[in-house]
């Protein structure tokens, strides 16, 4: 089984788009958002919701202020600044502040504080036109979407393994940082979905540095390519000399947010066109290292 | 309005938007710029996207001013006063630490690490010390005498993007009368940190369902966090009508609408931003701008 997740650095340069094209020509696949930040293939994809998961992340710190002597040493050892003085008197911690360290309910000494798990977060198994997709909804401001990101995964992993199929297509979380750290730890082919803006390319030699420490397969295709073909160039410079597979150079179609407003993939939206059969020679070709692998 | 403008504390507009790739950055430049010319000299630009910070390469000119290693405390063991008693293992909610006893192993992990000092308080040995650990860079630059940009730069490799973006915001910004903070994208830790103490945010986003369904998610955590705010509709024309039901119905402000020009986006995808700004443009940044500056007054 292979997992191919689709990454951008930068958000916006239509890697959901993609993924949720790919999703209507990919046989014998389990598809993943990962992108749980901002969770959006739903919106192409309509899913059927067969199960629904919460999801429990960091500590909350919570003061109980009838027990609480305002000695302030919660405060003192608090190191994100997350414990202040109310107006009228007292203490309250802010929850969008609080890491969950706990320490403040450890050195309270009276135990007026006490912790509990954030549960804002859901994760779904649900049913699509093309196949079985596992995704998620976080609660707004919450930390450690890095975790939620790694549960997705798995699941999607695990349905796969059991109904035998032989890929899990993963959007992936735009960025650099924790939650890409967890989607790329332990997936075999990254997909990125590039933008020929200068800040596009800044992005991907980012997002290339850390990818390269989790040792993927790298793919590449170049959206909007026409924007800016000077810019393009020197993309497919980079991409050339870091040995990453260019698979598509896609031009820039208003048809694309048309397909979007139907709630429809461009494949099927527009199924004869250029940009069809682009979609489809990426899959095939992402799709056939992964078969001659198998059978190596 | 403002007369002794010296004594004020600065105004603090964050640009965020829940979905990547809105315009964000188009904004906050064109703001940064605009503002500049329409409003006062003494502003700056914190771009607090540090896992891919942009705003710079739209000012080719700007001089370096300083840079530094931005880091957080992170502990170490000192093995040799270590009685392997696993009580800083209890403490620590990241599973940053392992100690292995019988084999007399004790290191802590510093990708992991919070900082949060929790083991510190465990260990009654003595056995625990900090150093500082580099979790990225900030950079600070300037466009002229008074506008100055700042940026974070998160170390590859690093999960620390929210406590990174601390400290750039506690990077001195000279007099700066106005203080824009580029945020970066999504709705979780790192843009809660971003907006945090901003007197009014500007949302950016697209009329497209995608867009749309974002802006929705950002609106629910700005009025949990109850914060003001107004919406930019960037690349107008391009989607449906559907945002602007949307703001009607919740009544948000809409503070302006920036219509979609190819030709546009090709200067933005060489990085030549402010150099060709067709007048059509202009006038719309000038109008927000002004608006702004009547707006924040309230809040300030
Ligand atoms: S440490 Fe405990 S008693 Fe002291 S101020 Fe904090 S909550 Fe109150
Ligand atoms: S749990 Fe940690 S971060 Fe939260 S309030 Fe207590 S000491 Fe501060
Ligand atoms: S500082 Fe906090 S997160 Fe880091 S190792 Fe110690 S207890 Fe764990
Ligand atoms: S608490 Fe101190 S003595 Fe105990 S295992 Fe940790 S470092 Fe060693």
């Amino acid at each position: 089984m292979h997992e191919i997740t689709l990454l951008s650095g930068k958000g916006g340069t239509g890697k959901t788009t993609i993924a949720a094209a790919l999703a209507s020509v990919a046989r014998d696949a389990v598809f993943c958002d990962a992108d749980v930040d901002a969770a959006d293939m739903h919106l192409i994809l309509k899913p059927e919701i067969l199960e629904e998961h919460r999801f429990e992340s960091n500590y909350v710190a919570k003061i109980d202020d009838d027990n609480c002597t305002r000695c302030s040493k919660c405060v003192e050892y608090c190191r994100f600044d997350a414990i202040h003085y109310k107006p009228f008197g007292g203490l309250e911690i802010n929850p969008f502040q609080c890491e969950g360290c706990r320490l403040c309910e450890r050195i309270c000494p009276v135990g007026a504080i006490h912790s509990e798990k954030n549960n804002n977060n859901f994760w779904y198994v649900s049913n699509t036109r093309f196949g079985t997709l596992v995704h998620a909804r976080m609660g707004a401001g919450e930390e450690n979407s890095g975790k939620l990101v790694t549960e997705v995964r798995k699941k999607a992993m695990e349905i796969a393994k059991e109904t035998g199929a032989r890929f899990v297509i993963t959007d992936g979380p735009p960025g650099i940082g924790c939650p890409v750290i967890s989607a790329l730890t332990g997936t075999h082919k990254v997909l990125m979905v590039i933008e020929p803006t200068k800040s596009g390319l800044h992005d991907i030699e980012r997002l290339v540095d850390l990818a390269r420490n989790f040792e993927p397969e790298m793919f590449a295709v170049i959206n909007k390519y026409d924007i800016n073909t000077g810019v393009t160039k020197e993309i497919e410079k980079y991409l050339e000399e870091n040995s990453i597979q260019l698979l598509a150079r896609i031009p820039f179609d208003t048809v694309m947010v048309e397909a979007m407003l139907h709630e429809k993939t461009i494949v099927e939206f527009k199924p004869a066109s250029a940009l069809s059969k682009m979609i489809k020679e990426i899959w095939e070709n992402v799709a056939k290292t992964a078969y001659a692998e198998v059978t190596k | 309005m403002k007369t002794n403008v010296t004594t004020d504390m600065p105004l603090k507009i964050a640009i965020a938007s829940g979905k990547g790739g809105t315009g964000k950055t188009t904004v906050s430049v064109n703001l940064f710029h605009f503002i500049r010319q329409s409003w006062t000299s003494r502003v700056a630009l914190v771009d607090c996207d540090v896992e891919e910070p942009n705003d710079l390469i739209f000012f080719p000119g700007a001089k370096l001013l300083s840079e530094k290693e931005a880091t957080l405390p992170v502990p170490e063991i000192i093995t040799d006063k270590c009685t392997f008693c696993r009580k800083c293992v209890e403490y620590c909610e990241f599973n940053a630490i392992v100690v292995i006893p019988p084999v007399k192993f004790a290191e802590i992990n510093p990708s992991l690490c919070h900082s949060c000092g929790a083991c510190l308080v465990a260990c009654q040995d003595d056995a625990i010390i900090e150093k500082p650990y580099s979790i990225g860079k900030i950079r600070k630059y300037a466009v002229d005498e008074q506008a100055v940009i700042v940026e974070g730069l998160l170390k590859i490799g690093s999960a620390m993007q929210t406590s990174l973006i601390k400290i750039v915001k506690k990077e001195p910004v000279n007099n700066a009368e106005v203080i824009l903070y580029d945020a970066p994208p999504g709705t979780s830790c790192p843009v809660v940190t971003t907006t945090a103490d901003a007197d009014y945010i500007i949302l950016v986003t697209e009329p497209t369902p995608f867009g749309l369904h974002d802006l929705k998610l950002t609106v629910d955590l700005l009025r949990e966090l109850e914060k003001p705010f107004g919406v930019i509709v960037n690349k107008a024309g391009l989607g449906n009508r559907d945002v602007y039901d949307y703001l009607e119905k919740e009544d948000i402000e809409l503070i302006g609408e920036i219509p979609f020009d190819k030709k546009y986006a090709s200067g933005y995808a060489r990085g030549e931003l402010l150099s060709h700004i067709p007048e059509k443009m202009e006038n719309i940044y000038r109008q927000i701008v002004q608006d702004l500056k009547e707006k924040v007054s309230d809040y300030a």
